[in-house]
């Protein structure tokens, strides 16, 4: 038998911020037959906690990575392996088992964050894997590329994979002079054109969603699919209580009830998820981009364009996902899109869809994309 | 691509960015000038230690002003010149030095918004070093962060880290009130990433500087990396600290400090000042009148001893609350 039987399950990078993480609970017990997509153990980092999904199948014959124990990033967990491998030669692989090296540079060297200038200014984004397919994803009102913390890597593993900062946000540049869908849309076309990506398969959260309507609408040479999670540009409503709430709060403590709005699980909000919303949130001039961006995309309270139909009439195919429980824009919304799109609308879920069912939504844009 | 700046160059970084931004904002102090673009007698330090370098050069004299050696003549020009419409940023190099000015600063700038109806105002930041460990002897190395902060009208910043020492001097210099910003000098090298652009940090708002669930240490400044290495060994023997810094001292965010008592009824308030009327007697008296009932244990404080900074390398290292000292004081708690 060789080692190459024996799998490893190792503490996952989520985000690329992540450098350790904590061992909350084993979801699988030794000895379990596994397979492909399982959770194994729940993980928690400084900004969320999540199940890791089992990318072998197998049995799950050792565990070592302890409960309430803190693991860096790539360190062994557990091993699966076929019952064909002997006992002995688990032992033999834990004992030859060397620890990846703590390569700080390196890893932050080929993980970093990029930037490019646009007639807009310096635009922030990160681009995972190579080859396959080319996705683009889009955030969303007041969020930043990191809200795909839990898509981008597994998506990467076989396919290119951009992530954007939308003028305003994370640490792009702090000004937007066209706040409207059709402003934004153009600076996603402005993005691919400095990167030299003639098309792509968008993926847009929430505003996001209706800026790859707009793009497939406008552009339908360029966009191959669109995927709409928690998307806007589908309905009237809009949670203004949750947008106000978002743009005025100044504190950790004010924030954090309207950041919960934002999911199913309120738990999920911790500390480090709070601190850097702040941060980027306190840079100058965010709050005024932030209050003109809601002022025009969100005009009186309600969302200012409807897109569906058109988009649908673009021909660039439609997935559509939402949860159940989203407070900020109604699922009912997908209604609209019945019969014109691949529409999923998942419980246990709320506006935060991409990270609460990371691992439905994942399978879901990998079957969706071409 | 993280941008990793020290401490020294982020507050540097803040004085620019200000200046730049806002023309009545100026910076006056002894030495201040010097660095890149100054010649002459005007090519001085650039402060002691080099926070100030090659603002005079982008600024010219008039908004970077090499003072005399007076710190009562100094600070009080710019107590004055904050009343009058200007955001002088003053520099007393040491903060010890404040018994020759502190006139100004306690029963002047303090006061004016009080006395006067609340019709005045006075925008004035002074910064300065703080703290022991640079061997600089008792004149130059003191805490005295309880002085400042029992002075009603005065706020009080003493930052951990580059990153919150960049935020909350720009929020120094906007805000309407005296603030005494306070340095630790041995952290002047300590770097972390600071975004580019320019930012702001609440007064008021503690950091959770890590999360746990048995203990809360709650400190600042320099005290906040001894209290994190305290931790890193407590968790070895499966005590989880929660570690606070507090960011700025007055005003003073109990509300996070007394939250966090809550869920691990353990305190241990540590300060690299002398004991008695110090932060970490006033955190203590507060969690006590708050929140006594969530308490498992009494409360600790790590402070230095009641005596001057000693100059001899070695007492001056036991007298600052070391890691081990702090790891103890927390293992007590949990008995």
């Amino acid at each position: 038998m060789s080692d190459s039987q024996i799998k490893m399950i190792v503490m996952p990078k989520w985000g690329l911020s992540m450098s350790e993480g904590k061992v909350v609970k084993w979801l699988a017990k030794e000895g379990a037959k596994i397979s492909v997509g399982d959770e194994l153990l729940e993980v928690e980092t400084e900004k969320i906690a999540s199940a890791v999904e089992a990318t072998d199948s197998g049995t799950l014959r050792r565990i070592v990575g302890e409960v309430d124990t803190v693991y860096p990033v790539k360190q062994l967990l557990a091993v699966i392996a076929d019952d064909s491998v002997s006992d002995s030669e688990i032992d033999a692989f834990l004992a030859s088992y060397v620890p990846p090296a703590v390569d700080e540079e390196g890893e932050a060297e080929k993980d970093a964050y990029e930037y490019i200038d646009l007639p807009i200014g310096t635009v922030r984004y990160a681009k995972y894997g190579d080859g396959g397919k080319t996705l683009l994803f889009i955030h969303g009102f007041g969020g930043d590329l990191d809200n795909w913390l839990f898509n981008v890597n597994t998506l990467a593993e076989n396919h290119t994979v951009y992530a954007v900062d939308l003028p305003g946000h994370g640490r792009s540049v702090k000004s937007l002079t066209d706040a409207s869908l059709a402003g934004l849309s153009k600076f996603v076309l402005e993005f691919m054109d400095a990167l030299s990506i003639d098309s792509a398969n968008l993926v847009g959260h929430s505003l996001g969603g209706a800026i790859a309507m707009k793009t497939a609408i406008t552009a339908p040479k360029r966009v191959k699919t669109i995927t709409l999670i928690g998307s806007a540009g589908l309905g009237n409503e809009i949670n203004m209580g949750y947008i106000d709430g978002f743009i005025g709060s100044e504190s950790r403590r004010e924030i954090k009830p309207f950041l919960e709005e934002l999911f199913f699980d309120r738990s999920l909000v911790g500390r480090q998820m709070i601190d850097d919303i702040l941060k980027s949130k306190r840079l100058d001039n965010v709050t005024d981009v932030l209050r003109h961006l809601a002022d025009t995309v969100f005009k009186g309270g309600h969302q200012a364009e409807k897109l569906g139909d058109a988009a649908a009439a673009s021909g660039v195919p439609i997935l559509a996902i939402h949860g159940t429980d989203d407070h900020i824009i109604p699922a009912a919304h997908t209604e609209t899109l019945k019969g014109k799109a691949s529409v999923h609308v998942m419980g246990d879920a709320g506006h935060m869809v991409q990270m609460e069912k990371s691992k439905e939504t994942n399978k879901l844009i990998s079957d969706h994309i071409h | 691509m993280a941008r990793i700046l020290s401490m020294k160059d982020a507050i540097n970084e803040a004085l620019d960015l200000e200046m730049r931004r806002d023309p009545t904002v100026i910076i006056m102090g002894e030495d201040i000038a010097g660095g890149a673009g100054a010649q002459g007698e005007e090519d001085a330090w650039g402060g002691v230690l080099g926070v100030t370098k090659g603002l005079i050069g982008k600024y010219g004299a008039k908004r970077v002003m090499d003072t005399p050696l007076s710190e009562s003549a100094y600070i009080g020009a710019a107590v004055g010149a904050a009343a009058c419409g200007l955001r002088p940023v003053a520099e007393l190099m040491f903060l010890d030095f404040m018994g020759v000015c502190f006139d100004q600063i306690f029963n002047q700038a303090a006061k004016f918004k009080y006395m006067f109806g609340g019709k005045a105002q006075t925008p004035v930041v002074i910064r300065g070093m703080v703290g022991g460990g640079f061997r600089a002897a008792a004149q130059h190395s003191q805490m005295l962060t309880p002085l400042f902060t029992h002075i009603p009208g005065l706020k009080v910043v003493c930052p951990s880290n580059a990153y919150d020492a960049k935020g909350l001097l720009i929020q120094s210099i906007r805000d309407n009130d005296p603030v005494i910003f306070c340095e630790h000098k041995n952290l002047y090298t300590h770097a972390v990433d600071v975004p580019a652009e320019s930012y702001t940090i609440p007064f008021g708002e503690a950091a959770i500087s890590r999360e746990g669930k048995s203990a809360t240490i709650v400190t600042y400044g320099l005290m906040v990396h001894r209290a994190l290495e305290a931790a890193e060994t407590l968790a070895k023997e499966k005590i989880d600290v929660e570690v606070i810094d507090l960011r700025t001292l007055s005003p003073i965010d109990l509300d996070t400090v007394i939250e966090s008592v809550e869920k691990t009824g353990r305190l241990v308030a540590v300060d690299e000042a002398n004991p008695r009327c110090s932060i970490a007697s006033d955190v203590i008296a507060s969690v006590m009148e708050h929140a006594f009932k969530a308490m498992k244990s009494a409360p600790r404080a790590v402070t230095a001893p009641h005596t001057p900074v000693p100059f001899s390398p070695t007492l001056e290292d036991l007298y600052i609350p070391s890691a081990a000292a702090i790891a103890e004081a927390v293992r007590g708690t949990m008995k």
